[in-house]
């Protein structure tokens, strides 16, 4: 049962590795900083939180190249 | 003991290198294995990481584990944000490598391996490698600022408004070439058009998948995209097989050009989630798959290299592209050896998210040889053909005719053999019914791809599996490519456009997105479809101008660069950004002078319009083409042509001279040298912790 857990977390964290290599938003660590940073401010959901940050990617150069 | 071990080491290294060097160059007239060209390559990156890229970081930016950067003084969540220096690699490899690396050394290839080999290796070191770096460490040390502001706080305003001009007209050209290549890989192709179509649904469906049906699983509807991806491929064999199907997917060059603008229009109105996102991910993942793959193969096969080192065409008369080896080689061969492009990238997403500023180096630099390594892997792949093959698929119709056996005629002429009906065996063996005059690139690529990849796996067989393969993946980074620049064009327009009525800056109006959308796309497309109707082939004349415009790029960011140096008070390392810059500056001059005023009109365009105009006032047509309209709509193209060169030449001459005047009035003392970095504000807990 300890092993199963022990893989879920390292699976966990691979795809967390992928997602932030090919640029996917990452919420997790998005609310890891709310909750340590700004405890008093209620964190944005996550579909708020993914919209902004897609719109935010697409609208500026800088994050993708030829 | 460890530092006398460590000297033998890299004394090894370097002279694991040389050797391979010399072995390259004493072979002459026999056959190179490309292990040799790979081992010098490697060898001289390690090298040049190892004590050129030290000399920016110790010496100049004096990099520092115990200094704040700006991922931790403004840690917010979404933008600044510190990440494991693995992972920022990843990340920054996957924005800056695309079809950029791969398509410049197969053009070049027509020299010969040796002039675009020596240039990738040592252009990357000394030149590509020092850009990305020293804008990276400049824009940490200034809380991750845009190459942009920094030119405009650096230098000037004017050095400003013109950098941001010349990334819009970057753009454009590049988008216009990069979509150019797809329609030259696809035309008549229904096997490449079924298989490249059905990446759009697919992106479709993934987006829906992560909005409604599994919301935000982005690697499983990436996984679930990449299986499609295969079946798609099998799709498009199916229709290709069909008599019935097949001719309806026959598509003209033509017809492509406009289904192209269309998807660029599409994608930039569109929700980002449903299209441009999804497609980014595939991409990324399909991108460090291609360059793994295309990096086992070489390994594995070590193929020998088939093209002599340096042609006869380095004289100028190369029939996939006019011009002397130099300053084409240096203008063709741009992102692998130095591309300006990727100071944006440097100074855009990456700095925001090092964990420690001495991670730049190895991010700035490090990634930077990557690519290169991935430049000289292409290059490989296009001199493993036979020089007949490659400039059958790469030579237009104009220089080669349209059957085998002219293709082999011309061909002879220039002292290489190409059998007829190999090569028509060789068309059927990847699946299509035209492989000559594939210009462009990706098809010559795909072949050598295939060759490699159906000696490892599948054999004879599976050829055509492997090129449609390759042509899927290089058409995906390309569009990826097209899709993304059609959007942030679209917001660079709209934030120029504001300036003339408020209301078109808005970025939610939609008569404001569509407008601007539609002109930006109007602005590419005009070129594009220019270089499909060209009946010079459309490389000829484009490919040059994206890389004049990116290697103007490049000296801007070299500019802003060398600034910053200076006003660090470092004036005596400013060479390192010197040496590339004036070497590019000599380049992008020449080449562009030529480009404009050249006597040959194969190369200059004023005289290619004179030719023209003087062959209709004659009675005569210039062969393929039909009207004198059409005639006439040639020579306006060859005057907008040689306004764009003389444009990013213009532009050139300003950068250079507002950043000397800058640089000589501080070394001269007439200004302090006081530089605009963060100060030192140490980490709260030392490193080792």
């Amino acid at each position: 049962m300890k092993s199963l857990s022990a893989l879920k977390a390292r699976l966990l964290r691979a795809t967390s590795t992928l997602n932030r290599i090919i640029g996917a938003p990452d919420y997790e660590g998005y609310l890891r900083h709310q909750h340590a940073c700004h405890p008093d401010r209620a964190p944005l959901t996550r579909d708020e939180f993914v919209k902004q940050r897609l719109e935010d990617r697409y609208s500026r150069p800088g994050a993708r190249c030829c | 003991m460890r530092r006398l071990q460590s000297v033998a080491i890299w004394i090894l290294v370097a002279a694991c290198g040389a050797g391979a060097f010399a072995w390259i160059a004493l072979n002459r007239g026999e056959r190179v294995s490309a292990a040799w060209l790979v081992t010098a390559a490697v060898c001289f990156y390690v090298v040049a990481y190892r004590f050129y890229s030290r000399i920016i970081a110790a010496n100049i930016f004096a990099l520092d584990a115990n200094r704040k950067t700006p991922s931790e003084r403004l840690n917010d969540g979404r933008d600044y944000v510190p990440t494991n220096r693995w992972v920022v690699f990843g990340h920054h490899f996957a924005a800056i490598a695309g079809p950029g690396p791969l398509v410049g050394p197969t053009l070049a290839a027509q020299f010969g391996f040796l002039p675009g080999a020596l240039w990738i290796v040592i252009g990357v070191a000394l030149g590509g490698a020092v850009q990305d770096f020293v804008i990276l460490a400049a824009s940490v040390r200034r809380n991750g600022k845009s190459l942009g502001q920094m030119a405009k706080e650096e230098i000037g305003p004017i050095a400003g408004l013109t950098a941001l001009v010349a990334i819009l007209g970057i753009m454009i050209v590049l988008i216009a070439v990069l979509a150019l290549v797809v329609v030259n890989a696809l035309g008549e192709s229904p096997w490449g058009v079924v298989t490249v179509g059905l990446t759009i649904p697919i992106a479709l469906l993934m987006g829906a998948y992560m909005r409604w049906i599994r919301p935000h699983k982005v690697l499983e509807a990436t996984v679930m995209g990449l299986i499609l991806l295969v079946v798609a491929l099998y799709v498009g064999r199916g229709v290709a097989e069909n008599p019935a199907l097949a001719p309806l997917f026959t598509l003209s060059r033509t017809t492509l050009a406009w289904s192209i603008m269309i998807y660029g229009f599409a994608a930039s109105v569109l929700p980002v989630w449903l299209l441009l996102a999804p497609r980014d991910y595939l991409s990324a993942f399909v991108k460090i798959g291609v360059v793994v793959a295309l990096a086992l193969g070489v390994l594995l096969v070590l193929p020998p290299l088939e093209m002599p080192a340096i042609t006869r065409f380095v004289d100028g008369t190369g029939p996939v592209f006019a011009g002397k080896v130099f300053p084409f080689c240096f203008i063709t061969i741009a992102c692998g050896a130095i591309s300006g492009f990727h100071s944006l990238i440097s100074s855009g997403t990456t700095p925001k998210l090092l964990e420690r500023e001495t991670d730049a180096r190895f991010i700035g630099y490090g990634a930077m040889l990557t690519e290169s390594l991935v430049a000289t892997l292409a290059l490989i792949a296009a001199c493993m053909l036979t020089p007949g093959t490659y400039f059958a698929i790469n030579a237009p119709p104009s220089a080669i005719g349209t059957t085998a056996e002219s293709a082999a005629a011309a061909i002879a002429n220039w002292g290489f053999t190409l059998d007829p009906e190999q090569f028509k065996a060789l068309t059927a063996s990847v699946g299509e019914t035209k492989l000559l005059s594939r210009t462009g690139g990706a098809p010559s690529l795909a072949v050598g791809m295939a060759h490699l990849f159906s000696n490892v796996l599948g054999g004879g067989t599976a050829m055509a599996l492997w090129y449609h393969f390759a042509i899927m993946f290089e058409a995906l980074f390309i569009l990826t490519t097209l899709d993304a620049g059609t959007r942030v064009g679209r917001f660079m327009l709209q934030d120029l456009l504001r300036h003339v009525y408020e209301p078109l800056g808005r970025v939610a109006w939609y008569p404001a997105v569509v407008f601007s959308s539609g002109l930006f796309v109007a602005a590419w497309g005009y070129f594009l479809y220019q270089g499909v109707v060209d009946p010079l082939g459309g490389i000829n004349s484009l490919w040059p101008l994206f890389g004049i415009a990116n290697q103007l790029l490049a000296l801007v960011a070299l500019c802003v660069g060398t600034t910053v140096i200076i006003k660090m008070g470092k004036a005596k390392f400013a060479w390192i950004t010197l040496l590339p810059l004036t070497w590019l500056a000599i380049v992008t001059m020449t080449a562009g002078w030529l480009k404009i005023f050249s006597d040959d009109p194969k190369l200059g365009f004023l005289s290619h319009a004179r030719l023209v105009q003087e062959q209709v006032a004659a009675g005569n047509l210039p062969a393929n083409v039909k009207s004198a309209a059409d005639a006439a709509r040639l020579v306006m193209n060859d005057r907008i042509d040689a306004a764009v060169a003389a444009f990013f030449m213009i532009s050139v001459v300003i950068v250079i001279t507002s950043s000397a005047r800058e640089w000589l009035a501080v070394v001269g003392g007439r200004k302090p040298a006081i530089s605009t970095e963060i100060p030192f504000e140490p980490r709260a807990v030392a490193v080792g912790d």
